[in-house]
């Protein structure tokens, strides 16, 4: 087994509504490990998004732990936290992922600039990742110029190129059609294989569950089933799962 | 520094393949430096056409008749004043002066000029540039500016014809043009200098004035021996000397009469029109950073720190205003080349560099609080993931 790249302790997240608090994540605790891609799923209103934000250092949990890579978000100050978000995780949004006056490259290459690693070796590994997503004539594109399937490719190369431990990604498959949300979901998962990264997804399309290792299902800011085997998983994906 | 890098990769990048969008903004701020310059130009030339001959002068008091409130108008001092201040301990020298209008008939057009009779080589005749000083005396001979020049092709050796009201009769005289000095522009117009006697022959007079042969200087320009010594001066002349006041050459200039008022105008309509340009600026990067809210969002949770974000905001700004002043000036300098010397518009160097200084902050000032904005935008909210 691998180590573990991201843990989750006790996590609680509360709003206060109506002069009431509620809990949009209810006492969460799992672990991702590298090499491993997990699909965070739950209806609308489960907490999967709070849950995925607070991963992402974008927000303070109210009580709870969460490690990525061994350190503890919860210690931490904005600063740190934007150091974190920086070298430690790569990110993909449902839309408006790219800076849309960076051509497709650049926009990969930016992530190695933010990390102070933008030398020739990033430059040519910025042009092996583009290549590898299908991208190879596109790098001199701006975002605009992209179809919105080969947009998500390019953030999927930019969340990956600074070697994060652990990749975002929220709802990628939103903004696509059938095809292009599997192609995109399976280039995913082969990257994060490949590169041996702590992948995590959150989707309302269960269909994209084929392509993970595990599934964490939410219900009311809890986790409230984990489905493990390859069986289930697969079953879950094509929608005959017994509840 | 590494913020300051990537501020400025993300900034310049944005101008570059924005050029068009930017640069319209940068026309805009190219108008109003056109504006503000224009104004400055133009202020600067009105307060050279009032002041120029009495900003130049090689002294560094003026006497005037007392209780004439320091308006060169309004003074008319006794024919022996000026003797008597030469008599007085630390003057240099002291020179009269007087003033008058007349008009050089002896053009295609004609043209208004100021007549000022002055004594050869004493404060109050300016440095002749070409030529030679007229003589004493009744000396029908004449120094005129380069400003007679330029408006008139008038050149040393010619004679010119002007024309005199002299109680309700039309006199004209002609003088000999003997020398020529530098640009003296004095109260809106170019300038011929005549001998004292002269003067009161030629300049216009009422019908009283016409019995009397003795000119009476308006002012007397006083040259100390020790220049600092102004205060101490002022305060000595006037004890010794009856009947008159003293006053420095600034004071002197903005008592010249709606000098202030004028300037006070000029200042401003380039304030109104500098703020104006703080406004529009602060509009349009506002609402540039409003339409930019999801980038600077996915920025900021990519690991872009407020700084590169607030300093990406403040080049960009920076940059645009810095183009729109450069294409400003090239707009001022060749519009100004298209204008007829009639116009009052000098550039100087002082106020201009203010003014340009001044239109290089109303940028950042303008954008202060789209910079504050930008800074302040929540990835969260950003990207709606909260």
């Amino acid at each position: 087994m691998n180590s573990v790249a991201l843990e989750v302790k006790d996590l609680v997240k509360s709003f206060s509504l109506d002069g009431g608090l509620i809990n949009a994540v209810d006492n969460v605790s799992f672990q991702v490990h590298a090499g491993e891609f997990v699909a965070l799923v739950g209806p609308s209103g489960s907490g999967k998004t709070t849950m995925l934000s607070i991963l992402a250092a974008l927000l303070s949990p109210t009580s709870g732990q969460v490690f990525i890579d061994g350190q503890d978000l919860s210690q931490m100050n904005e600063k740190r936290r934007v150091k974190l978000r920086r070298e430690k995780i790569g990110f993909t949004f449902q839309s408006n992922n790219l800076i849309p006056f960076l051509t497709a490259q650049e926009n990969v290459e930016f992530m190695l600039r933010l990390n102070g690693q933008a030398d020739k070796a990033g430059r040519v590994r910025s042009a092996e990742i583009l290549a590898r997503l299908g991208l190879s004539d596109r790098m001199h594109n701006l975002p605009a110029q992209l179809s919105g399937g080969q947009q998500q490719r390019v953030a999927i190369a930019r969340a990956l190129i600074h070697n994060p431990a652990v990749v975002l990604a929220d709802e990628p498959t939103a903004s696509l059609d059938t095809e292009r949300a599997f192609q995109v979901v399976e280039t995913f998962a082969n990257l994060v294989h490949e590169n041996n990264r702590a992948g995590i997804m959150v989707t309302h399309d269960l269909r994209m569950c084929q392509y993970v290792d595990r599934v964490l299902q939410m219900q009311d800011g809890k986790l409230v089933r984990m489905v493990e085997t390859k069986k289930e998983i697969m079953e879950l994906a094509m929608g005959t799962m017994k509840h | 520094m590494k913020n300051i890098s990537l501020a400025f990769y993300l900034a310049l990048k944005e101008v570059f393949r924005n050029r068009g969008r930017f640069l319209l903004v940068s026309l805009v701020i190219a108008l109003i430096t056109l504006l503000v310059l224009f104004i400055a130009a133009l202020g600067e030339g009105l307060a050279t056409a009032n002041r120029q001959y009495v900003g130049n002068l090689d002294a560094q008091l003026i006497v005037f008749l007392k209780k004439s409130d320091y308006i060169i108008a309004s003074s008319r001092l006794d024919a022996n004043t000026v003797r008597a201040l030469r008599r007085v301990d630390g003057v240099a020298d002291a020179g009269p002066i007087y003033t008058s209008s007349t008009e050089i008939i002896s053009l295609p057009k004609p043209l208004k000029v100021s007549l000022l009779g002055a004594e050869a080589d004493r404060p109050g005749m300016p440095k002749l540039i070409e030529g030679r000083s007229f003589r004493g005396g009744e000396a029908r001979e004449a120094v005129i500016d380069r400003g007679v020049a330029l408006r008139s092709n008038i050149k040393v050796g010619d004679e010119i014809r002007i024309r005199s009201t002299q109680g309700t009769d039309d006199q004209f005289f002609i003088l000999k043009v003997v020398g020529m000095v530098d640009a003296q522009s004095y109260f809106f117009q170019p300038t011929i200098f005549v001998p004292p006697a002269t003067w009161e022959k030629i300049r216009p007079q009422s019908e009283a004035d016409l019995n009397s042969d003795t000119p009476y200087p308006n002012i007397v320009a006083v040259k100390m021996t020790d220049p600092t010594q102004a205060e101490m001066m002022k305060t000595r002349l006037v004890d010794q000397v009856t009947n008159i006041e003293v006053a420095d050459l600034n004071t002197t200039i903005n008592n010249i009469p709606g000098y202030s008022a004028q300037q006070g105008t000029v200042q401003t309509q380039g304030f109104f029109t500098l703020l104006i340009g703080v406004l529009v600026i602060g509009g349009f990067f506002q609402i540039q950073i409003l339409q930019k809210v999801p980038q600077i969002g996915v920025l900021k949770a990519i690991g872009s720190s407020n700084g590169v974000v607030g300093w990406a905001a403040v080049i960009q700004i920076i940059v645009v205003t810095a183009i729109g002043v450069g294409i400003g000036g090239v707009f001022t300098y060749l519009f100004s080349l298209g204008l007829p010397p009639t116009i009052p518009f000098v550039f100087n160097g002082t106020r201009s560099l203010v003014a340009v200084i001044l239109l290089l902050f109303i940028g950042p000032l303008g954008g202060m609080v789209s910079i504050v904005y930008a800074v302040r935008i929540e990835p969260l909210k950003a990207l709606r993931l909260g």
